[in-house]
């Protein structure tokens, strides 16, 4: 073997069990390198989490009950495809919150099944357009809202 | 391609292109601001702010593709000795360094207002992060140890291993659940952004990558000359002291 082989081999080599080092490490991890639960990943957990979560899911249509001058709680319930969660939140909430909108909240799973959340994150997502197209979108009924998450 | 193998033939040639390059980059940057502040629309859901993403995701890419040519460098270094590719690899990790720090502030600066924070440990803001910390300790590398040719075998081991990390960064927002949304531009399907958008994206995007390679051989063509003045200096130092042992004897 030459040594600009010899060269080659090793880089690969290297490189070859870096990728399999990290494609294992990520593998194993895989659960707490996501940012968030969906609604249904939450339900299948066998043992409910007494810790802090953040849950991700479309705010589902007609749930939200504002606040009011007697009660600053706002609830809500977000859902993916598969199950519904009831969040209650008391804070101020993004901009992009409104429903259907894709939301993430950070918080306690309280023993009725709502979680208790400190804090609410808006998703956006990838499709970027003016109003007018949108618009326009809508009214020829080819408007798809909430494509993720699954 | 190695033409220019030559380090003193090459210097000269950047000198000669790099304006050209600096030109036509402010030439696309200024007409991409335009477009992108001025002339395309708000977005129907984010309004105004949507116009961080045009100064935001060509600082993304070009942390990508820097650290992109700073491995295929390492590797032309390192297994096939091209004797520009190790300068070519030191000289683009600073510049690397800086769009990818770019990127990690506009991204914050977007996600105050649209996500509701300014910093989340999701995977693609992680990764990217990293990807931060890996230009650092490639530039470290280089610093640390005196002897340039060592350094040049360490440094592309360093930057060919770490490339691991372009490929997570690019599918992060695939593979976890994550705050980032997944791609607009390279996806299955087309474009999901509007041509009116479109236009000033790529405008910028070109821009910075134009600009990348001025600054490039710029800091190419310092880093050569730089070599060749520490070497003059050295043979100019041991004439001096063998003439000082001529005459002490």
């Amino acid at each position: 073997m030459t040594k600009k082989q010899k060269r080659s081999v090793f880089m690969a080599s290297l490189f070859g069990l870096t990728v399999v080092a990290i494609g294992l490490v990520l593998t194993a991890l895989n659960q707490s390198i996501s940012y968030f639960y969906t609604p249904s990943e939450l339900n299948k957990l066998t043992q409910s989490p007494d810790n802090i979560i953040r849950l991700g899911g479309l705010v589902v249509t007609g749930s939200v009950t504002k606040a009011s001058a007697r009660d600053a709680t706002i609830r809500f319930a977000i859902a993916d495809k598969l199950a519904e969660t009831r969040i209650e939140f008391e804070g101020i909430l993004p901009d992009l919150f409104r429903e259907g909108q894709g939301v993430i909240v950070q918080g306690r799973l309280s023993d009725n099944g709502i979680v208790i959340a400190t804090e609410v994150l808006a998703k956006h997502d990838e499709t970027y357009m003016p109003r007018e197209v949108a618009d326009a979108l809508k009214k020829q009924g080819r408007w798809q809202e909430g494509s993720e998450p699954e | 391609m190695y033409a220019f193998a030559n380090p003193m033939k090459f210097a000269a040639l950047a000198r000669r292109i790099a304006p050209w390059g600096y030109g036509l980059a402010a030439l696309l940057l200024v007409s991409g601001l335009y477009f992108g502040l001025v002339k395309s629309p708000a977005d129907y859901q984010q309004g105004d702010t949507v116009r961080i993403m045009y100064v935001h995701v060509p600082a993304a890419w070009l942390a990508l593709m820097c650290y992109s040519s700073m491995a295929i460098a390492s590797i032309a270094g390192f297994v096939f000795k091209h004797p520009l590719a190790d300068m070519a690899a030191k000289a683009t990790a600073p510049i690397g360094a800086v769009f990818t720090a770019l990127a990690l502030v506009t991204g914050s600066l977007w996600g105050k207002p649209m996500w509701g924070t300014w910093w989340a440990w999701d995977a693609r803001m992680t990764s990217v992060l990293v990807l931060l910390f890996m230009y650092l300790g490639y530039m470290s590398i280089w610093r640390a140890i005196p002897d340039q040719a060592r350094a040049a075998k360490l440094a592309a081991i360093m930057a060919i291993v770490g490339f691991v990390n372009i490929p997570i960064i690019k599918f992060s927002v695939d593979w976890w659940n994550s705050l980032h949304q997944p791609a607009s531009i390279l996806r299955a399907d087309g474009p999901s952004i509007d041509p009116s958008m479109l236009l000033p994206l790529g405008l910028m995007g070109l821009g910075y990558t134009v600009l990348y390679v001025a600054l490039l051989l710029t800091c190419l063509r310092t880093e050569i000359l730089e070599r060749q003045y520490n070497r003059l200096g050295a043979s100019k130092a041991s004439n001096a002291g063998s003439s000082l042992v001529e005459r002490g004897a």
